[in-house]
């Protein structure tokens, strides 16, 4: 027999129950137990690169302005990646739930997700080697004929490894998470909702909008921030692709671009010894409560969205 | 406005399921006409040709026509978003669109007709409507909150509110108190009185008493056996259906001894 009894008198506690029950703390446990020993570790490696000068920070002379190009150039790449790929994760999300015939959306749908599969490295070597040479043109008619808006103010790069690139990078990387993720919620619209639309004489569209978006929209803002976290921490093809330079600038398409911690880490932590050392953890401290602070925003964002709901 | 429909030799197919056959039916205008019979009889497929809502399903077609006030709605010329412009439907459950407001709820058929509305005009038909549904005096102080809060009954008169603020000429009704408790569903039946003096209704029921109350002409659909399609076994005045009916299987049926 598998059962046990207590010696309390309380309820009989099975021993199945009780060995899953401690398993599943356990296992909960360990996250917790990751995650602190993460933010431990950072903060004790990254504490000494308060004391660092520019010897240690590249020229910079405290550590602040050595982590703040890196945060903008983070943020600069990860925003653009995500405003190429929301729109369109949503357009494939909606054609794959709502539009296509059932075969072929299971067909791209299996594709999409096969995007997710290709390592990061494939990712980088295309965008140095194909994207980068094609997008080339495309600046430099930018720089030429849309010089007067900031972000492509020129000179237009020549090799096409700018943060544009990088960014168009990281927007196909990130599509699949977040094309996954509405998938998902559009699908489970519920039937009734559509139908009301659709008997108020909604065309496909209309009916989208009515019952489909609204329906799905924390789903979508939390696909775009688990997106946004992907971007933010992406390091292998930003390393690759971006010819990066550590400036701050909006310029997107010319040659001196600026960096991302993750990318910067990457490129010079084997290179690196004492202070300097303490100096990029402290800028992967950053980035681990950039992260943070994306995924805290975006569960307020999708609370607020639903009132009422857990 | 309202119009009468015409249903002759209507065939109605999931891809090569046969699923309704052969109905033969003539809806009187401004009248209540309820459809009964068991579950899986075909009422509701029928019901849902007469907006052709059920070619939401893939695959679903009908052969036999269906004629509102003479013109088809099967033509090829017919684009199904008109059709269900002009006939409103409520359904089984109460759906509300979740996001909106009980004011945009109301509006939601004609912002797709109409983009621009003067506020006036807007609230206007939102009265109207909301009053026309009997709702009015319960949510005239809480218009911008959710149609979500309303209760279950107070849900689907919003709804009822819905499809009659684009004025259409059939009003379709899904089992609309099946959800309800007994006094929200008392509240329905005044309203569909109250309604068939300007739309044509057909009202799909499970409850016989219900048929009995709130319909003039009453329609029986049965399986012809297990697997095979359902049909139109007898349409006839409420009044008659339920004291002689023509068919011994309608009878049965409605003194309980189904079968």
């Amino acid at each position: 027999m598998s059962t046990v009894t207590t010696g309390t008198g309380s309820p009989k506690r099975r021993l199945g129950d009780l060995v899953f029950a401690n398993l599943t703390r356990a296992a909960g446990l360990t996250i917790l137990i990751a995650l602190a020993g993460v933010g431990i570790f950072l903060t004790v490696e990254g504490i000494p690169a308060f004391g660092a000068g520019p010897d240690d920070l590249k020229g910079h002379s405290n550590l602040l302005t050595y982590v703040a190009p890196l945060v903008f150039g983070t943020l600069l790449a990860a925003v653009i990646a995500l405003l190429i790929a929301v729109p369109l994760a949503l357009g494939v999300a909606l054609s794959i739930s709502h539009y296509a015939p059932r075969r072929i959306a299971a067909g791209v749908g299996y594709l999409v997700d096969l995007l997710a599969a290709v390592p990061s490295v494939v990712y980088g070597l295309w965008g140095i080697a194909v994207l980068g040479p094609k997008l080339v043109p495309v600046y430099k008619w930018l720089a030429s004929h849309f010089d007067w808006i900031p972000f492509f103010a020129g000179p237009a790069s020549n090799t096409g490894r700018t943060i544009f690139t990088a960014s168009i990078v990281l927007a196909l990387m990130v599509l699949p998470i977040v094309t996954a993720i509405t998938r998902e919620i559009f699908a489970q619209t519920p039937r009734l909702n559509e139908e009301a639309a659709l008997a108020l004489g909604a065309t496909r569209w209309e009916m989208i909008r009515l019952a489909v978006l609204p329906y799905g929209r924390s789903g979508i803002v939390s696909a775009a921030m688990l997106g946004l976290g992907r971007a933010l921490g992406e390091t292998m093809a930003v390393a690759m692709v971006l010819s990066a330079s550590g400036v701050v600038t909006w310029n997107l398409i010319s040659a001196t671009n600026p960096s991302t911690i993750a990318a910067n880490i990457a490129l010079t932590f084997a290179d690196a010894t004492g202070t300097a050392r303490n100096a990029l953890i402290a800028s992967g401290l950053v980035l681990f409560l950039i992260t943070f602070v994306v995924n805290f925003s975006a569960r307020a964002i999708v609370s607020r969205y639903e009132p009422g709901s857990k | 406005m309202a119009k009468s429909i015409d249903v002759s030799d209507l065939n109605i197919y999931y891809g090569d399921f046969l699923a309704v056959e052969g109905v033969n039916m003539t809806i009187t205008a401004r009248s209540v006409t309820a459809l009964i019979g068991p579950s899986g009889c075909g009422k509701s497929t029928f019901l849902r040709t007469l907006n052709r809502m059920h070619e939401v399903i893939p695959g679903a077609r009908v052969e036999g026509k269906v004629l509102v006030d003479g013109q088809s709605l099967y033509d090829s010329a017919v684009d199904p978003v008109e059709v269900r412009r002009m006939v409103g439907m409520v359904f089984q459950r109460p759906n509300p669109f979740p996001t909106m407001s009980i004011y945009e709820n109301v509006l939601a058929g004609l912002r797709l007709n109409n983009k621009k509305l003067s506020k006036s005009d807007a609230d206007a038909v939102v009265e109207k409507a909301l009053r026309g549904a009997n709702l009015w005096n319960e949510v005239k102080d809480r218009l911008t909150k959710p149609g979500m809060g309303l209760s279950g009954g107070q849900q689907q008169r919003l709804c009822i509110a819905r499809a009659i603020a684009v004025e259409p000429q059939i009003l379709l009704m899904d089992e609309p108190c099946s959800a309800l408790d007994p006094i929200s569903t008392s509240a329905i039946e005044d309203l569909i009185h109250e309604l068939k003096e300007q739309y044509t209704i057909v009202i799909v029921t499970h409850n016989m008493q219900q048929a009995a109350r709130v319909s003039e002409d009453t329609a029986f659909f049965n399986l012809a056996g297990a697997g095979k399609p359902g049909r139109l076994v007898e349409m006839n005045p409420t009044k008659k259906i339920f004291s002689v009916p023509d068919e011994e299987a309608t009878e049965a049926y409605i003194s309980g001894r189904f079968g």
